[in-house]
């Protein structure tokens, strides 16, 4: 590393032993060095702790035995072919969208990608559910990394296949959308089915598709320069920033009944999803306003003077500017979005939070509270930590720099 | 005016792509969701909407052990699971034809009025303010399980009664008629005592097992069961005292008396088939071979006790077969963890009464 790049080399000096690094950072004082001593303890003693429940005392039995449950929860059971269709669809666009933008790159799989995959492979090859199920997840690995070697060639081939990935996108989402639901041929599934966490994937899923143009068309109303245009932006922003999300879903859940008459009521899914995207769309209008006050006024003067009208001062100048801007507190929000889809479980949908709690109720498994939670976390953690990786990645895609 | 000309396009694009989505979700709900709205309109009761949709949708808690549970495969058990599936049996010959919907306790009454839902199997209390017109306006169909509060403490503490717990902590689940129990009980008996509350079940008794309280107060039944989970069950007792009269039962809306009555009679007719020695392997048998008049009346073999309900005339036979009779649903959820009491047979001495199928 030291060779490739001499010009660095004398900056960062000569790596320090693992006993240098130590002084230095952790001993340098003697009150760091009680700090130190007194913090690695209880530390090391936690993780003790925690360790020898986990394998002495916890009864992990609970995860296995319910892993359907926690995963697509009641979704009829001769219908996951449908779910496994409705992956390998993503999987495929993922893989080709990966090739698509590494199309550049000389080395497709890179060492963390091989990582990355590689782990993937072996938490599919030893889940613990029949081995159909473990075929089918390394499956969709390789359908992965095959499409994205395709990708990369068909790329550098087709210049426009990009534009053609992004409406796979979108007709990709109505297809899963029938896919999970039936109709058209397929069997119908009940929305009252749909739980565990393909409903949490699902509410939040649709409900960033849906708030994210919603957001987008708050915030340039409030920027407007059309007054009532610009009053009812602000005020919608305002009021729904003033109420609390759960507020907001008792509304849909418990309030709607009430003054709708029966059979002219949304489905409770679909209340959920509204609610959930009317919040998120007020919180996004202003994350994107955020991004629109600071591209500076030349920008759009510039785009004048060259003959744009607003529209396409709007959609060539501005926005693109102002969303690269607003990305990380829109991914942010995207984030929050996805862990408030727990709140839905209060108010009797059985997303991954209420599968849990109905699960940890169920006799065999009664009390089994931590070792569901931490299972639930870690999922929850893996999902949100992947959306933020995603979200650097676009950033560094995007920053062309000024 | 080219200002509104974009927003104008853009607005009417989010509402295409908000429409979109509304539809492809929407068709899963036809057969699921909210069907009945012309029964409602023009034949009155719930019973017809029910009967037109081919489905019956039930509340129930979703998280109580022994009266309703979601299995490793999904599936719906428990005592309350079976009064629901009795009725689907009884009304639309198909146990299956009913569709689930987990109600906490501040949102069920609410579900039932506003039509979310055909009927509560939900371990709900009958009370006089639930059940008066002035109050919830509800109407309670016939207990399906008499439960008392009771409260468990560790078996090395010396507690023996209620009285002994003078100034000791005990865990409940608050906004409950529980934790009102709670506070009347003790008050009567002059005991003093520090209440930790707790907003869940679950939680309520992960802090007892961990010592934050010596006493544990809720519903037997659900003592019993979340006792028959812990890691060593023996180390605790439940009090030989009862706190409270808890009769669990259905409950559907005022005003729709052939509903009402559709339900409560599937409820005595479970009592009954006990009392006559019916189960589920041989209600087909009997009903072929009968020669007592009630048998017969009961299970629609005579007379058209059913069709005088809105039902077919065998209904009972539909849904004795599906679930059995009371003391086969009462074992097979709740078994032994609670001995039966008063959830016997009348002649046994218990409480469980039907009055005659005639």
């Amino acid at each position: 590393m030291t060779a490739t790049s001499p010009t660095t080399a004398p900056l960062r000096g000569p790596q320090p032993t693992p006993i240098a690094w130590l002084q230095k950072n952790l001993f340098n004082s003697w009150f760091n060095s009680i700090l130190t001593l007194v913090l690695g303890g209880i530390l090391a003693w936690a993780l003790i702790n925690l360790v020898t429940w986990a394998l002495t005392d916890a009864r992990w039995e609970v995860i296995p035995a319910n892993l359907p449950l926690y995963f697509v929860g009641r979704y009829p059971s001769d219908q996951y072919w449908r779910l496994w269709i409705a992956l390998g669809l993503i999987s495929a666009l993922a893989g080709l969208s990966w090739g698509v933008l590494a199309r550049n790159v000389s080395f497709l799989f890179t060492r963390g990608a091989l990582i990355i995959l590689g782990v993937l492979a072996v938490i599919g090859v030893l889940m613990p559910t029949p081995p159909l199920y473990r075929f089918l997840t390394v499956s969709l690995i390789l359908i992965c990394a095959v499409t994205a070697w395709l990708g990369r060639s068909l790329a550098r081939q087709l210049p426009n296949l990009g534009q053609w990935l992004s409406l796979g996108w979108i007709a990709s989402f109505f297809v899963v959308l029938w896919l999970i639901s039936g109709g058209l041929g397929l069997p119908p599934v009940s929305t009252n089915a749909w739980t565990g966490l393909l409903l949490t994937l699902l509410l939040s899923v649709v409900s960033t598709v849906l708030s994210f143009p919603l957001g987008v068309i708050l915030a340039l109303g409030r920027q407007s320069s059309l007054p009532v245009v610009r009053w009812l932006s602000t005020i919608y922003i305002e009021l729904v920033r003033g109420v609390p999300l759960l507020a907001i879903l008792f509304m849909g859940q418990v309030m709607i009944p009430l003054f709708l008459p029966e059979g002219a009521r949304p489905d409770r899914v679909v209340r959920a999803i509204a609610a959930l995207t009317l919040f998120t769309a007020a919180y996004l209008a202003e994350n994107v306003r955020g991004g629109l006050q600071a591209i500076p006024r030349g920008q759009v003067e510039a785009a004048r003077s060259l003959g744009l009208n607003t529209p396409l001062t709007m959609g060539f100048i501005v926005l693109p500017q102002a969303l690269k801007i607003a990305i990380p507190a829109i991914v942010g929000q995207f984030i929050s979005l996805f862990q408030d889809t727990t709140l839905v479980s209060i108010v009797g949908l059985l997303e991954l939070l209420g599968i849990s709690r109905a699960i940890i109720s169920t006799p065999p498994f009664i009390g089994l509270t931590r070792e569901t939670y931490l299972f639930i976390g870690l999922l929850y953690w893996v999902l949100c930590y992947s959306m933020s990786i995603g979200s650097r990645k676009i950033e560094e895609k995007l920053h062309t720099g000024h | 005016m080219r200002k509104w000309g974009l927003l104008a396009a853009a607005l009417s694009l989010t509402l295409a792509a908000c429409g979109g989505g509304g539809t492809t979700t929407g068709t899963a709900t036809t057969t699921g969701g909210e069907g009945g709205t012309t029964a409602t309109a023009t034949g009155g009761s719930r019973l017809n909407a029910v009967q037109q949709r081919g489905q019956l949708i039930c509340g129930v808690e979703g998280t109580i052990p022994g009266f309703s549970s979601i299995g490793s495969d999904g599936s719906y058990t428990g005592l309350d699971v079976d009064v629901c599936r009795a009725v689907a049996a009884a009304v639309l010959g198909d146990p299956e034809a009913v569709e689930y919907r987990n109600l906490d306790s501040t949102e069920r009454f609410t579900a039932l009025r506003g039509g979310e839902v055909d009927m509560l199997s939900r371990n709900t209390t009958w009370t006089l303010s639930r059940d008066a017109a002035g109050g919830n306006a509800m109407e309670f169909a016939p207990t399906t399980f008499f439960d008392a509060q009771g409260m468990m403490v560790r078996a090395d503490s010396g507690v023996q009664t209620l009285e002994d717990m003078e100034g000791q902590s005990i865990c409940v689940e608050t906004g409950t008629t529980t934790e009102l129990n709670l506070t009347s009980r003790m008050t009567e008996l002059g005991v003093t005592y520090t209440d930790v509350k707790f907003q869940d079940g679950n939680e309520t008794a992960q802090a007892y097992l961990e010592g934050r309280c010596d006493g544990f107060t809720s519903d037997k039944s659900q003592l019993n069961a979340r006792r028959s989970n812990f890691s060593n069950p023996d180390e605790h007792i439940i009090l030989d005292v009862s706190m409270s009269k808890e009769p669990l039962g259905p409950v559907t809306m005022n005003n729709d008396s052939a509903w009402y009555d559709t339900v409560k009679w599937v409820v005595y007719g479970l009592i009954q088939a006990e009392e006559f020695g019916i189960t589920q392997a041989n209600v087909q048998q009997i009903a072929g071979s009968t020669d007592n008049a009630d048998i017969k009346l009961l299970l629609g073999v005579e007379g058209d006790l059913g069709t005088q309900l809105g039902l077919q005339p065998d209904f009972m036979v539909n849904a004795i077969e599906a679930v059995g009779n009371y003391g086969e649903i009462y074992d097979r959820n709740i078994g032994d963890d609670i001995p039966r009491g008063l959830n016997q047979l009348w002649t046994e001495g218990g409480l469980m009464y039907s009055p005659p199928f005639r």
